[in-house]
């Protein structure tokens, strides 16, 4: 068995539901390239319109956060409730807010 | 991405974390650490459960070229190309547990890695392909519903996108068998002669009865599987047998009846012997969804190696 066989990349997979949505991610795959990778995101994950647009990224380019730092990162939002509307008492009367 | 080596208090704290997260039923994901056993217990299921969809197009498949009219053969095809995503996203999910495309796909051709006992059946008549989407799919939905809360994140995510597909599956089946009952006495008979036939090894689909059943307890615990086998052999039984009904079929089993007091279907035992045979390779098609399952794979080998000589050639020339 050739060693290329098995080092086809990893694509990650995104679709855009329909036009105004945001490209969700859906899955992966294992591709030679590019070209190859957008044919079988369309047979493997959109075999019933599920899209009208496709991302296929290779899983070797994304950054992705630890899961052992999520506290740490995460930790500067999580004290300022400030941010969030419901933070800010309003009387009931006042119409529009 | 497999677990790092932890001094031992902080592999107490991964070990803690990893049990918070269980007991809130929410979802390991990936990158989290996870304990060895659970890990492989995944892969296990996981990749049994993507062989079983890639070698369940086999006995369809060969219906194919058969199909009585153009509508029932286009059905065909989608139902068995569904199976092929089906494998493919299961496939995927397993990748994220730190094993390869082609691991997979060697431990399934060596038979160190199982599919489900029922493909190891053959189709002998038309009929057989109506019965296959109405007790079969209908079985693996029963198993596959529960699993779309499973645990392991990527795992239900697949689950979730199977199940949506595999309703068609059901119903095109159902649907096939009504037609042949509203045809000729011949084409009755040969409905009931498949049911016959698949009923009891339909049955066996949920595993063996709950008392010999040695890793499913461990598996509850962890939330990867969610009701026991029993328990869905259960609610199967007592979903098929208004749909035999309507259908006009008789199940053959002589202790099914309803039990008023459990509000629930008795039914007889499977043959848990033939269970256990067919599981050793000895059902009647094992040697042969092995062997064409391995023949489909050497025979695909130059189309393979074309894309990944043309990638290479295109990189080559200024692509990345």
């Amino acid at each position: 068995m050739s060693a290329d066989r098995r080092e086809w990349p990893l694509y990650e997979v995104f679709v855009r539901g329909k036009r105004g949505l945001n490209h969700v991610h859906v899955g992966s795959l294992h591709a030679p390239d590019d070209a190859m990778a957008l044919r079988h995101a369309r047979d493997v994950y959109t075999r019933r319109n599920e899209g009208v647009s496709i991302w296929v990224v290779r899983a070797d380019a994304i950054a992705a956060s630890s899961p052992d730092e999520k506290d740490p990162l995460f930790a500067p939002s999580g004290d300022k409730v400030y941010r969030h509307p419901t933070f800010y008492d309003i009387p009931d009367d006042v119409p529009h807010m | 991405m497999t677990a790092i080596p932890a001094e031992p208090d902080q592999e107490e704290r991964l070990q803690a974390a990893f049990d918070a997260t269980i007991a809130r039923r929410d979802r390991i994901e990936p990158r989290d650490w996870m304990p060895d056993a659970y890990r492989s217990t995944l892969v296990r299921q996981i990749a049994q459960h993507a062989h079983s969809e890639i070698i369940g197009m086999q006995p369809e498949g060969d219906w194919i070229s058969r199909a009585p009219s153009l509508r029932r053969k286009a059905i065909l095809l989608a139902k068995v190309q569904d199976e092929a995503g089906h494998g493919l996203y299961l496939y995927a999910a397993c990748e994220t547990l730190g094993v390869s495309r082609a691991e997979l796909t060697d431990l399934l051709l060596a038979g160190r890695q199982k599919y489900s006992s029922i493909f190891n059946y053959p189709t002998l008549s038309y009929a057989d392909v109506g019965t296959i989407g109405w007790l079969v799919d209908g079985a693996a939905i029963c198993n596959q519903v529960p699993l779309c809360r499973t645990s392991y994140g990527p795992y239900g995510r697949a689950m979730i996108r199977i199940c949506k597909e595999e309703s068609f599956h059901q119903r095109q089946g159902y649907e096939l068998l009504m037609t042949m009952m509203r045809g000729t006495d011949e084409q009755r008979a040969m409905v009931q002669e498949s049911v016959d036939r698949f009923w009891w090894p339909v049955l066996m689909m949920f595993g063996p009865p709950d008392a010999q059943s040695p890793n499913s307890e461990r598996s509850m615990a962890w939330g990867i599987k969610r009701n026991s086998n029993d328990e869905l052999r259960q609610k199967f039984v007592d979903m098929t047998v208004p749909q035999a009904k309507a259908l006009g079929v008789t199940l053959p089993d002589p202790d099914l009846r309803w039990n008023a007091e459990r509000g629930a279907h008795d039914f007889g035992e499977p043959d848990w012997a033939e269970f256990a045979a067919v599981i050793r390779g000895e059902g009647p098609c094992n040697a042969q969804r092995v062997a064409h399952r391995r023949a489909a794979h050497e025979e695909g080998a130059w189309v393979r190696e074309a894309a990944t000589a043309f990638a290479r050639r295109s990189a080559g020339e200024g692509g990345r």
